[in-house]
């Protein structure tokens, strides 16, 4: 990954040790952006969150189904999407985990994570290619840059 | 992820070196409450000073093990609470469900 051309893309087959691997080469690609530690830390799991439902819940854990994971820079925002194959969901149908009857389920935090740690996240629902989950994070200048690197943001 | 167990004053603490996430740790950890259950703890205390990281899976994992413990006329409580587990304890607003203390002491203190 260039500095200047930060376009990642992974293709994961649906088990649930590639969760990690996605998290960790996302984690990867915002330390050569010079993002702190604590936005990486977030950001890295809310990747995590979103690669664990489209294996789970979108391809149903079958390995021969793949999980695409990009990550890219669109201005002043990272844009990372996650894409599987499944047929997708009612996001009006999605429980609130902070309902106060929600609050001791066991599962149904993934989105929500995704929520909290994300800026933006936005889901496209298409029969053909299946699900995707665009997460957005406004970027913020990395302590080291310079002013004309500060200026370009 | 391993998982260290012993019990001080009739009490299970259960101490998870490592993530706490789908597939790996959430499993260990199901597993370890469930055998203190089966020993016949019924007052359980989880020490995560040595979780590095903790997802929705491990969060879910947690609640399970409250409300097992609970059910069986128990109680579960955290210790050693690292920030970020903490942050996501409040985001969930977890914070009011769990009783978390400072150390290991202090949580069997509030068992009498």
């Amino acid at each position: 990954m260039r500095r200047d051309d930060p376009h990642v893309h992974l293709e994961l087959g649906s088990r649930l040790e590639n969760i990690d691997l996605a998290q960790m080469v996302v984690e990867e690609c915002l330390r050569r952006l010079e993002l702190d530690e604590d936005t990486s830390h977030w950001v890295g799991i809310a990747v995590r969150e979103a690669v664990a439902n489209a294996i789970k819940h979108g391809n149903q854990e079958d390995p021969d189904k793949e999980v695409e994971v990009d990550f890219g820079v669109d201005g002043d925002e990272l844009v990372i999407q996650v894409t599987d194959h499944g047929s997708g969901f009612e996001l009006t149908q999605v429980n609130d985990p902070l309902a106060p009857e929600n609050l001791l389920r066991p599962n149904g935090r993934g989105i929500f994570f995704m929520k909290s740690f994300m800026d933006a996240i936005d889901y496209n629902f298409d029969p053909e290619a299946g699900t995707r989950v665009t997460l957005r994070k406004r970027l913020t200048a990395p302590a080291s840059g310079s002013a004309d690197e500060e200026e370009e943001r | 992820m391993k998982i260290d167990s012993q019990d001080r004053q009739g009490v299970r603490i259960l101490s998870p070196k490592g993530k706490i996430t789908i597939g790996e740790g959430d499993i260990a950890l199901r597993e370890a409450v469930q055998t203190a259950l089966e020993d016949g703890a019924r007052n359980m205390v989880i020490n995560l000073e040595g979780t590095s990281t903790i997802d929705s899976s491990g969060i879910g994992e947690l609640v399970s093990a409250f409300t097992s413990v609970k059910n069986r006329g128990g109680a579960l409580k955290l210790v050693h609470l690292p920030p970020k587990v903490h942050d996501i304890l409040q985001i969930t607003q977890l914070v009011t469900v769990f009783e978390v203390y400072d150390n290991e002491d202090e949580a069997l203190a509030s068992f009498n």
